[in-house]
């Protein structure tokens, strides 16, 4: 390039516009090397500033001399040729880098140098301001006018930029600036590898690292005692993992190197990976890069227990799965799971029995079941297609195929949503309603039943008031009945009794002579009329006894007595019919019989009653009257007769009405048969007993045992 | 109607037989002559009373159980009218029941006796209210001796 512009170089002499300025700042803006931008400097003046060969030449330290760095207008041959020693204090160019900023030269002879010919020259220092050493010398030929002020500005220009290029140590070797881009290039990428990159020798000594590798393998001096423990150590297990490699166990062998975090003081696993180069210059070494694992190891544990919490969930589900399968199974109703398209994913066994076919059945049993399957597929897509309800109750017909028997069912269905409230299955229940149907007809029977019943007891119920109140009616007429038998018997027996008065009165007053003398046999045959008239009179007093007794008519008069006298009373009654027997009658009254407080009347008409029969049926002997006191508050009478007894088939029948022993028409004694009866109904009033111990041929012993206080 | 006086002796006690019952009120009558009554007969409650203010007995043996004006009624009007106060009434009853007994009492009867009644018992009920003389009692004796 800078052999191009030779030609135009003076042309364009006063072309240091503003725009030309501008152009170089930028190109040097875009420069990255110092030989590169003093190229573009070079090649700048040549074309603006009306100078015919221009050069830069800046100290080499390795050469210790001053040298061309670039040129333009100068062959590249004499560039590379330009060297002044820097030792060379006494050379005028040699003292320009240290003294003034410019000076001109209008003979070759000064400096000797070839360059330029005899041509004056300018030359201007670069950089060095003050006590910094300059960066080169500027020389520009022919020298124009001195000192030029666009020469001056463009060296400063350059100063400038060397200083942003390389700083204050600026180098311009020999090297080729492409090679030292590649280098910078290189070590910025081996900077930039996030995995620690290293180069040792065979001993693990470390000859070249990225900034990863220092920081765990070399320690400045001014950090803790414990980063640089860590960095020891580290140092310590990679030398230790690499004299492993190099004996064979791998030529690029992965290994895991475990090491310390000097900053974190955490364990950091890493994969070590290296490789065994060898370069010409450098001899034989290791490149070794270490991977950063912790984090994979950290996760590859976690993935590790996380599949094994997995492989236990996974086992508790199946568990879960098989609870559920069992519990479903075990209970008696069907239970149906169906999917989002409605399709059977699950059923239990008595949904089996329902809804499929058992291999063998017949056709029949076949069409039931796609019925069923049909009845239930309609009830759980109308679940299907509402959006908004969750649950479904309703009624279906199925029918068991199995037996053909009609299954009505309850089916509830339940739509079963994930977390997101998405639609996952639904779950159907079917209970049998069969027996609940029959129950309810049982019920229905049952209430029918009850009412029928109801009715029946209220149609019991008022007929049994009727009844009441027919009884009550008929009670009342019974009391009217009865009242008015006592009454018809009271005026029979009274119209009984006035003839037989007459008939009684005539008889004794003819036997007693009123109308005259009376033959042997008149007075007997009127003795028999008297007797019978007598005997009809006891009759009809006797009747008339029980008919008071039974209408309630002889009411109980308690009054206190002594026993005693009443015996002595009866006897005294009887006295002439005592007489007449022949017959002896003792008292035997024990002292221990209290007063008695009862109704007299009737206990004497009793004992004259029994008195009365003992005389009676006693042809000879003795009648004994007896009294004590069995208990406290009662007595007991008894009357012991020697007379003829009676057998004992006829000891009960002796207290009915109409009764004696002797039922025969001619009987050999007296009396109407209703004594007893009497005695009996007396008894019951006064409430005591009466009781006979009687043996044929050897007497009776009646004995009336009362209380001896009666209560009303 | 039939009125039957003894005439042979006034100062024999009269009784006055009132029974509606012909055979009865005569028997009784016949018996009382015997014994040595003057008797005078009357056959209801009406009669009785007439007779009873006319000829004043000195005992009245009254049935109860009479047509027309019984003898509860017929007693108690005697009792009220003080010309027949004093005679006593001895009540004859057919009905055995208690009831009568006391309702003739408190009527005005002296005594009630029961049918059947014998004759001779008759007599000494009656001779028991009136007090009969020894003599006539004696003289009774001796007839039906």
């Amino acid at each position: 390039m800078a052999m191009a512009r030779d030609s135009v170089g003076v042309a364009a002499r006063s072309t240091m516009s503003a725009e030309a300025r501008l152009a170089l700042l930028e190109e040097l803006l875009r420069c990255a090397a110092p030989a590169e931008a003093a190229q573009s400097v070079a090649d700048w003046l040549l074309a603006h500033s009306g100078a015919d060969r221009t050069l830069f030449a800046a100290p080499d330290p390795v050469r210790g001399a001053l040298t061309g760095i670039a040129g333009a207008g100068i062959p590249a041959r004499q560039l590379k040729k330009f060297a002044l020693p820097l030792d060379d204090s006494g050379h005028p160019l040699i003292r320009a880098l240290t003294n003034g900023s410019a000076i001109s030269f209008h003979s070759s002879r000064e400096t000797r140098l070839g360059v330029f010919g005899d041509t004056p020259f300018t030359s201007i220092k670069v950089g060095g301001g003050g006590d910094e050493p300059a960066y080169g010398l500027l020389l520009v030929s022919p020298a124009t006018e001195m000192p030029e002020p666009g020469v001056r500005w463009v060296a400063e220009a350059l100063g400038r930029c060397l200083q942003n290029v390389g700083g204050v140590a600026v180098g311009f070797g020999e090297e080729d600036p492409r090679v030292r881009r590649e280098h910078a290039l290189l070590f910025s990428i081996i900077n930039a590898a996030t995995d620690p990159i290293l180069f040792t020798n065979m001993e693990g000594q470390l000859i070249i690292a990225n900034s990863r590798a220092e920081m765990l393998f070399t320690a400045p001096d001014d950090v803790s005692e414990g980063r640089r423990r860590a960095v020891q150590l580290n140092n310590m297990f990679f030398s230790a993992a690499l004299s492993r490699t190099a004996l064979g166990e791998g030529e690029a062998g992965r290994r895991e190197l475990l090491l310390v975090d000097p900053t974190e003081g955490s364990d950091l696993l890493f994969e070590l990976l290296s490789t065994v180069v060898s370069d010409p210059r450098e001899g034989t070494g290791v490149v070794s890069i270490l991977r950063n694992i912790t984090d994979l190891r950290l996760a590859t544990r976690q993935i590790d227990e996380n599949y094994v919490k997995l492989r236990a969930a996974e086992a508790e589900v199946r568990a879960e799965r098989d609870r559920l399968n069992l519990l479903i199974d075990s209970v008696a109703d069907p239970i149906i799971v169906t999917d989002q398209e409605g399709e059977i994913s699950l059923m239990n066994n008595p949904a089996e029995r329902l809804f499929t076919v058992v291999v063998g059945s017949g056709e029949d049993a076949q069409r039931i079941v796609r019925a069923n399957d049909a009845h239930f597929t309609s009830f759980v897509s109308g679940l299907l297609s509402t959006g908004w309800e969750t649950t479904r109750r309703g009624e279906i017909a199925l029918v068991d195929p199995n037996t053909g028997r009609l299954v009505p069912v309850e089916a509830l269905a339940a739509k079963m949503l994930s977390d997101i409230g998405e639609l996952t299955a639904i779950v159907t229940i079917l209970h049998d309603r069969t027996e609940a149907i029959e129950r309810n007809q049982l019920y229905e029977q049952l209430k029918l039943a009850s009412e029928e019943l109801e009715g029946k007891v209220r149609e019991a119920t008022g007929e049994l008031a009727n009844q009441n109140e027919l009884l009550r009616r008929q009670a009342l007429e019974l009391e009217q009945a009865s009242a008015a038998k006592s009454q018809f018997l009271a005026n029979v027996s009274h119209e009984l009794r006035t003839p037989l008065n007459a008939i009684l009165g005539y008889a004794a007053m003819t036997l007693q002579g009123v109308s005259g003398e009376l033959s042997a046999p008149q007075r007997r045959n009127l003795s028999r009329i008297d007797a019978n008239a007598r005997h009809l009179l006891t009759l009809i007093n006797e009747i008339l006894d029980i008919t008071r007794i039974e209408a309630g008519r002889m009411p109980i008069q308690i009054v206190a007595f002594n026993l005693p006298e009443l015996v002595h009373e009866v006897t005294t009654e009887l006295e002439p019919i005592i007489a007449k027997s022949g017959l002896q009658v003792i008292s035997k009254l024990s002292s221990d019989v209290p007063t008695l407080k009862t109704d007299r009347q009737k206990v004497k008409q009793i004992l004259v009653n029994l008195l009365s029969n003992a005389l009676k049926f006693t042809p000879n002997g003795s009648i004994t009257i007896k009294a004590h006191a069995p208990a406290k508050l009662s007595v007991a009478i008894s009357v012991i007769d020697t007379g003829i007894g009676i057998p004992k088939g006829d000891q009960v029948k002796i207290f009915e009405d109409f009764r004696q022993v002797d039922q025969t028409p001619r009987r050999a004694y007296g009396g109407t048969g209703l004594g007893l009866s009497i005695c009996r109904r007396l008894t019951t009033m006064l409430r005591g007993t009466l009781k006979v111990e009687s043996k044929l041929g050897h007497g009776s012993v009646f004995t009336l045992t009362l209380p001896a206080n009666l209560r009303k | 109607m039939k009125e039957t006086m003894a005439t042979k002796n006034k100062n024999e006690p009269l009784v006055l037989v009132v029974d509606d019952f012909a055979d009865a009120r005569e028997m009784y009558g016949e018996y009382l002559k015997f014994c040595g009554f003057r008797v005078a007969e009357a056959q209801n409650g009406v009669e009785a009373i007439d007779k009873a203010k006319r000829l004043k007995p000195d005992l009245i043996l009254m049935d109860l159980s009479m047509p027309v004006v019984d003898g509860w009624e017929a007693t108690r009007r005697l009792k009220a009218d003080a010309s027949t106060k004093a005679i006593p009434v001895v009540a004859l009853t057919g009905h055995a029941m208690a009831g009568h007994s006391e309702s003739a009492k408190s009527a005005g009867c002296d005594v009630v006796i029961t049918k059947p009644c014998l004759p001779h018992d008759l007599i000494k009920e009656i001779k028991k209210v009136i007090g009969a003389p020894a003599a006539k009692e004696a003289k009774a004796k001796r007839t039906s001796a």
